[in-house]
């Protein structure tokens, strides 16, 4: 364990191996943390898009859209006329032209749009940032080690994700477009052409998520190894930070479900090319629309918990670092994401309650489900108890955290509604649902996300990030998440259905208009604040103010590690004394034990 | 924020729409605790030149009295619900025999009605195909015959609180009793393509004698 050379006498590195083809767990830390900022934005662009025509049902998008002008009267009056114009003079079809003809946005791009928005956060932007960035930059550190158990695994598991990103990419610009049948993919919809119109962007789409789910696959077997194999001496499962018990479970979370997904997509890949019939419905096909929906809920259940694990984590880490306190009930922290994880696996049917599934398996499902209430009680009861007599300090990463736990509980509360199997008959398949899963993943993982990378941007680039700028970003966040997503309660309970394009199609809908448009003000508000995040992000990492090693006075590893982190982590390996929430302590002179401090040394002897 | 609910129409209406407003005033006084706690400890509990917080690593009976509260409310809501959900949904606890029977066959995108006319049966000489227009007799047993001839498409009616998945090659019995005439919607709930949107039917609930007017008038006699 004590062995120092790897550490001193690693060669320099060429540009490539360094920052490109890198093997050390930081960089492709930061790798993944880039990657899905740049997929954030795509996906946040495709959102505002059908915000745009949500609020202003076929009317054009302003900049690239015409003039009401040249639409009724084929009068070129404005710049955007005149590129019309030039796009219907060409002979040959134009992208713009098929999918936003005179800048509007027709049905089926519209749903392209709220497929490819849904698929690009989930699986190219929250699960490669929290598992990806998260779990690769801080299970070494934090656990004590050096690397990742298979450094060249780790680099594939990236690159697999560059590929599967590339290959989703090309889907948007396949004659047909891209995959159109919801991020759910429902069956026989995804599953045969003449629905839809869709031929290469739908098998695109099965192809991508394909490799993606091998990218996850070698990353949660390298998780796993390297958590139970590498851990420093001294550090026992139960002195494992939170957040690594969240990575740690997440892992498993993957490494299970994620085969259940690619078995399915590669049914429906055969299914739309080798014409099997695995889940059509005719009658000498033997196949089953539902088969789908199960398979996919399977998955996709866990994969919920995928997204809002680590964001617990992580929200464990800044509560407790900055309520200057121990976690209320460290153990029953870790068995309530235990069972959170256990109870994951049995409660996909919920998604099923009025898909023709037997009602009976739906009383079943409802009660699995609304156990889950209950670890996730146990979770926000133990975040106040934390902070219950703590010297609570209001630092950037700290605000979101408390957003975290706030969104949280509402996210959480609102899920018992369509657990709930007779609301869900009327709260199904509308935007109450929409209303839940952001308050669930942008309100939770995504806070925590954002207070994540502020809290370890220190650790990653040796700087911090603009602390004015962040506070601005988060504020701006904060109001413009709730006003976009809570009036979205409202449309579910007047029975506005999600996935439609134009709502004023219907009557009982004609009174949202006013609340459409409002939630489209807020989106747009929401996306232009997050530029704010990006611009602070890479303005910080060349000119923020240098940091020290342990900037927030933290117990964990990962701040004992030099700043910034050298290849190979630690002088010496340390060694572990105690637990990883050691603030406050009676009769100690700081307010903190580092996990490394042997007992009865002074604070500044880090091994 | 449940008075933006439609207004409801029909006979289980109420146990759903009861079940929304006991959950949702459950929430709302959970979140209210959660919250004023949360503001609270933030305000109280907040960093002071020279006060430090107290070490509490957790207390084994706050946990466990948490724990079982959580469960029993839990619990008791989803007792509450299983007589409500099997009522509305289990065909063998549907009214038996009914006063109208149709069927209903989402296509993209359209919802096709059929009635069987006056033998009952399917699939005979006598039966009425009409488009997106479907007409029943307010205060009667309804079953409908949900079926699909592509992809999944959703019966929803909002003011009924009834929705239900329709399959392909499958038949899914749902029933419903209406208690005011009018004419309401009945958009398609689950994404079936492109025309998803505007996807649109029209429950047409007529008072006795209008209706007996419409049937004499489709099957004169």
């Amino acid at each position: 364990m004590h062995d120092n050379e790897h550490a001193s006498h690693h060669h320099e590195e060429s540009f490539i191996r360094k920052y490109i083809f890198s093997l050390d767990h930081k960089m492709i830390g930061k790798q993944f943390l880039i990657y899905g900022l740049i997929m954030f934005f795509v996906g946040g662009g495709l959102a505002l898009l059908f915000r745009w025509q949500l609020a202003y049902p076929e009317r054009p998008l302003p900049i690239i859209g015409a003039s009401q002008q040249y639409m009724d009267e084929g009068e070129v009056v404005t710049g955007a006329d005149r590129m019309w114009e030039n796009i219907y003079e060409s002979e040959k079809e134009e992208w713009l032209e098929v999918n936003m003809p005179n800048g509007v946005v027709e049905p089926a791009f519209y749903n392209m749009l709220f497929t490819m928005h849904a698929t690009i956060m989930v699986f190219f932007v929250v699960v490669p940032i929290l598992v990806g960035t998260f779990g690769n930059f801080l299970i070494p550190l934090m656990i004590g080690t050096r690397d990742m158990a298979f450094p060249i695994l780790n680099m594939l598991s990236f690159w697999l994700a560059v590929l599967a990103a590339i290959i989703m990419a090309i889907g948007f610009f396949v004659p047909g477009g891209h995959a159109a049948a919801g991020w759910t993919g429902y069956a026989p919809l995804s599953a045969d052409p003449q629905w839809t119109g869709v031929e290469w962007g739908q098998n695109l789409w099965a192809i991508s998520l394909l490799i993606q789910g091998f990218s996850s696959l070698v990353g949660s077997i390298n998780y796993i190894t390297t958590i139970i194999n590498m851990r420093a001496p001294g550090m026992t499962f139960f002195r494992l930070p939170l957040v690594i018990w969240s990575l740690f479970i997440v892992a498993i979370l993957l490494l299970l479900a994620f085969p259940v997904l690619s078995s399915a997509l590669a049914l429906l890949i055969f299914d739309r090319l080798a014409g099997t019939t695995f889940f059509s419905a005719t009658a000498e096909g033997g196949g089953d629309p539902l088969l789908w929906q199960h398979l996919f809920w399977f998955f996709g259940h866990p994969e919920v918990y995928i997204l809002i694990l680590p964001g617990m984590g992580i929200a464990s880490e800044l509560i407790a670092v900055f309520s200057r306190k121990p976690i209320f009930g460290y153990r029953s922290m870790v068995y309530a994401m235990i069972a959170i994880a256990f109870l994951g696996w049995i409660v996909w049917g919920h998604h099923m309650f009025q898909s023709g599934m037997r009602p009976g398996l739906g009383s079943v499902f409802m009660t699995t489900t609304m156990l889950i209430a209950v670890p996730s009680a146990i979770k926000t009861f133990n975040w106040l108890g934390t902070m219950f007599r703590g010297s609570i300090k209001f630092t950037t990463p700290m605000l979101h955290g408390i957003a975290f736990v706030s969104m949280f509980v509402i996210g959480g509360l609102s899920g018992i509604y369509m657990a709930n199997t007779p609301v869900d008959i009327f709260i199904h398949d509308t935007y109450y649902i929409v209303a839940h899963i952001h308050y669930v993943v942008f309100g939770g993982s995504l806070f925590a996300i954002f207070g994540g990378i502020v809290f370890w941007f220190p650790k990653m680039y040796g700087r911090y990030m603009n602390d004015v700028l962040s506070k601005i970003h988060f504020w701006l966040t904060f109001v413009a998440f709730n006003c976009t997503f809570f009036p979205m309660h409202i449309l579910g309970v007047g029975g506005h259905m999600r996935r439609i394009s134009n709502p004023m199609q219907y009557e009982f809908l004609q009174g949202f208009e006013g609340m459409n448009i409002f939630i489209t003000m807020s989106a747009f508000t929401l996306g232009f604040a997050q530029l704010i995040l990006v611009f602070n992000f890479f303005w910080s990492i060349y000119r923020g103010k240098v940091a020290e090693q342990n900037p927030w006075q933290v117990t964990t590893l990962e701040w004992e590690a030099p700043t910034p982190v050298p290849h190979g982590n630690f002088g010496q390996i340390p060694t572990v004394y105690r637990g990883p929430y050691e603030y406050s302590v009676p009769g100690e002179e700081n307010d903190w034990i580092p996990q490394a401090q042997p007992e009865h040394a002074p604070a500044t002897s880090g091994d | 924020m449940l008075q933006w609910l439609p207004e409801n129409v029909s006979t289980f209406g109420q146990s759903v729409d009861s079940l929304f407003y006991a959950i949702y005033y459950l929430t709302l006084v959970v979140f209210i605790l959660v919250m004023g706690t949360l503001i609270v400890f933030l305000i109280k509990y907040r960093h002071q030149e020279g006060k430090r917080a107290h070490y509490i690593e957790g207390s084994t009976t706050v946990e466990i009295v948490w724990t079982a509260a959580t469960t029993v409310i839990v619990f008791g809501l989803a007792m509450l619900s299983y007589p409500q959900w099997n009522n509305i949904k289990s065909p063998t606890q549907f009214p038996e025999n009914p006063d109208v029977v149709v069927q209903v066959s989402g296509k993209q995108f359209n919802w096709d009605m059929t009635y069987p006319g006056p033998d009952n049966e399917f699939g005979t000489d006598d039966d009425l195909e009409l488009e997106n227009e479907l007409h029943v007799p307010i205060n009667a047993v309804v079953h409908i015959r949900l079926t699909s001839v592509d992809v999944i498409h959703s019966f929803f009616v909002p003011q009924l609180r009834l929705k239900q998945d329709s399959l392909p090659n499958r038949f899914i019995n749902v029933w419903f009793e209406a208690t005011k005439a009018g004419r309401y919607e009945i958009p398609c709930a689950e994404l079936c393509g492109f025309g998803h949107s505007g996807m649109l039917g029209y429950l047409n609930v007529h008072t006795q004698e209008n209706y007996n007017a419409w049937v004499q008038e489709r099957w004169p006699q």
